[in-house]
């Protein structure tokens, strides 16, 4: 508190002594306003008007074409296939990573289970490694000619013939989706546990003591109890999910066949990887990518009111 | 009466030995791909190759080492690597902080505008910010630089941090700024010598997380780098090394272990912290 705050009522000042009253508070904020408004703000509002521009590279022409990249993105199959990749990685591993990991948490969660903390921590390895390291060590992993998991299954004479799992159109994206869930399952994990941390022992010892077994606490003590998480959880898992860029383009670069093309390696190859680039389209797609991304935030947010709602009725 | 007592403890016993040893044998599969990277990187390049399943090298070849450190760049990556990510590190905290303390403990105006900005751009995905950023960088001549790379990862998103921040301050007693400001110390001094020593887990939160976020990060490197190899981080390094030598296994899964490392020691000793950045997103 300063002194001229207390001498001068606050609504009799006028707006520029209020700023300058509080002149270190903007000072403070000054690096975050330039940093965060320059990478991010900044691109995101300029995004829209560079999406109508027919832009091929930095330092090129670019006239103003309006709702052309967008009009060319409606009808470009391969958007909409790279669309439906995205959407298909997360209806596939979400539900699957959200499930298992709950069930390891419940696991985990027991305090009488030995060496709780070193599985939680193995569990968790593979999601602090770096994403582009793994993508290319996962080519090796799965490679036809001596990666381990083949020499594996034809050890075990599951195969007789190496399965080429990220060169076959019919099981790269598989592949992709498998790793994938591998690398982040720890984080849903840790969603979990937090989750359960979140309900005191004594609700347990109160089920106990009228009689409740494991099965029937867990029923009707835990698994209500965590329904609010849910949703939070599946959407928290479902956003991360569609920034896989990092893995794809190092695992298999979109390929073969485009068959794990998601939406945002089809934005870096037409931006950034083309011959003649186009950043203009790259904006547009780009924007309609945000736009779905937007979509699950939304749901979050509604979500999430419904979640405190369910949690203060109780 | 005892007797079924003692049965039905020694059945959950079981139970819960026979939960070690399935949760066991997962995380072993779980963690294989990372000590076959390890293991990998010490056989010759013919041992990977046909050494299946195994993870005992035949004899250790520290020149697969020599080879990814030296010929491959990646004592120069890394580096970069450590340069882009302490000076991201260190901008994050520094710029967190300050905004995070006056959101919570100032009545200015355009705070709730700036709260709003905020939390309205948490889930903004790189793939729609990166073609501008780039851009900006350009016209800024920051393009082809580290530190054109720290600002832009400095710059985007954190949004959590703030929060945290935020969030952290707003709990602490107004009567330790009070006493400080009796103790004649001004806006800053109070900031530096009270409040952000006493937000130390929150700084040890967002520093493990930005550390976690800035070396992993494999877009914005790779964009920033294309016509300037010699600032490549570990992650695109490790993409261009399998672009130019794809059949030199021992020597990527060397190049891979020298990028992986790093960061595998930092989480084991820091792991509370990573834990807790990572609940905080659901407890909030």
């Amino acid at each position: 508190m300063s002194s001229v705050t207390r001498k001068v009522p606050a609504r009799r000042r006028g707006l520029a002594a209020r700023i300058w009253s509080e002149r270190w508070a903007y000072a403070f904020l000054l690096p975050t306003l330039l940093l965060f408004g320059a990478y991010t703000v900044w691109p995101i509002i300029s995004s829209l008007y560079y999406s109508m521009l027919d832009w091929k590279g930095l330092g090129a022409e670019r006239p103003f074409v309006g709702l052309d990249n967008y009009r060319e993105a409606f009808g470009d199959p391969l958007f909409w296939k790279s669309l439906g990749i995205t959407l298909t990685i997360i209806a596939v591993t979400v539900p699957l990573r959200v499930g298992l990991s709950l069930l390891i948490a419940l696991v985990l969660n027991n305090p009488r289970l030995p060496l709780a903390r070193l599985f939680r921590t193995a569990l968790f390895v593979p999601a602090v490694t770096t994403t582009a390291i793994i993508g290319v060590v996962m080519g090796f992993i799965f490679d036809p000619a001596g990666g381990p998991v083949n020499q594996l299954l034809l050890d075990l004479g599951i195969v007789d013939q190496p399965v080429d799992f990220l060169g076959d159109p019919a099981s790269s994206l598989w592949t992709v989706m498998g790793v994938h869930m591998w690398k982040w399952f720890g984080i849903t994990l840790v969603y979990w546990l937090a989750a359960l941390q979140t309900i005191p022992a004594t609700v347990y010892e109160a089920a106990k003591t009228d009689g409740a077994g494991n099965w029937a606490a867990l029923r009707h003590v835990t698994l209500p109890l965590l329904r609010p998480f849910l949703i939070i959880i599946l959407l928290l898992t479902a956003i991360e999910t569609m920034q896989i860029f990092d893995l794809v383009l190092t695992m298999t670069n979109g390929g073969p066949f485009f068959s794990t093309l998601a939406t945002e390696v089809y934005i870096y190859q037409q931006a950034f990887a083309n011959s003649t680039p186009r950043l203009g389209y790259g904006a547009a797609l780009g924007v309609l990518f945000g736009l779905v991304t937007l979509a699950f935030a939304a749901l979050q947010a509604v979500g999430i009111r419904y979640a405190n709602r369910a949690r203060s009725s109780r | 009466m005892s007797a079924p007592r003692g049965r039905r403890a020694t059945r959950r016993r079981l139970g819960i030995w026979a939960q070690v040893i399935v949760l066991a044998v997962i995380c072993v599969v779980w963690i294989y791909p990372l000590l076959w990277i390890v293991s990998a990187s010490l056989k010759d390049s013919l041992g990977v190759f046909s050494g299946g399943l195994g993870l005992i090298p035949d004899s250790l070849h520290f020149e697969n080492y020599a080879r990814a450190w030296r010929d491959a760049d990646f004592g120069l990556y890394t580096v970069n690597s450590v340069l882009i990510t302490l000076g991201t590190v260190a901008l994050v905290v520094l710029r967190c902080a300050l905004a995070g303390y006056v959101i919570a403990r100032r009545n200015f105006i355009g705070k709730r505008a700036v709260v709003a900005v905020l939390v309205a751009t948490l889930f903004a995905p790189q793939g729609l910010t990166i073609i501008p950023v780039v851009e900006l960088s350009d016209l800024m001549g920051l393009l082809n630089s580290r530190t054109g790379i720290v600002l832009a990862l400095a710059g985007t998103g954190h949004v959590a941090a703030v929060l945290l921040y935020a969030g952290y301050f707003s709990r602490v007693p107004r009567e330790l700024e009070e006493a400080a400001i009796m103790d004649g110390a001004g806006f800053l001094r109070t900031f530096f010598r009270v409040m952000l020593p006493l937000a130390g887990p929150v700084t040890a939160t967002v520093g493990v997380m930005t550390f976690l976020a800035a070396w992993n990060n494999f877009f914005l490197p790779l964009v920033f780098t294309f016509s300037r190899p010699d600032l490549r981080t570990l992650s695109v390094g490790m993409l261009a090394f399998r672009g130019t030598n794809s059949t030199d296994w021992s020597g990527l899964a060397a190049a891979g272990t020298i990028s992986l490392v790093p960061l595998l020691l930092v989480f084991l000793a820091l792991q509370r912290y990573f834990v807790e950045g990572i609940a905080g997103a659901v407890k909030s």
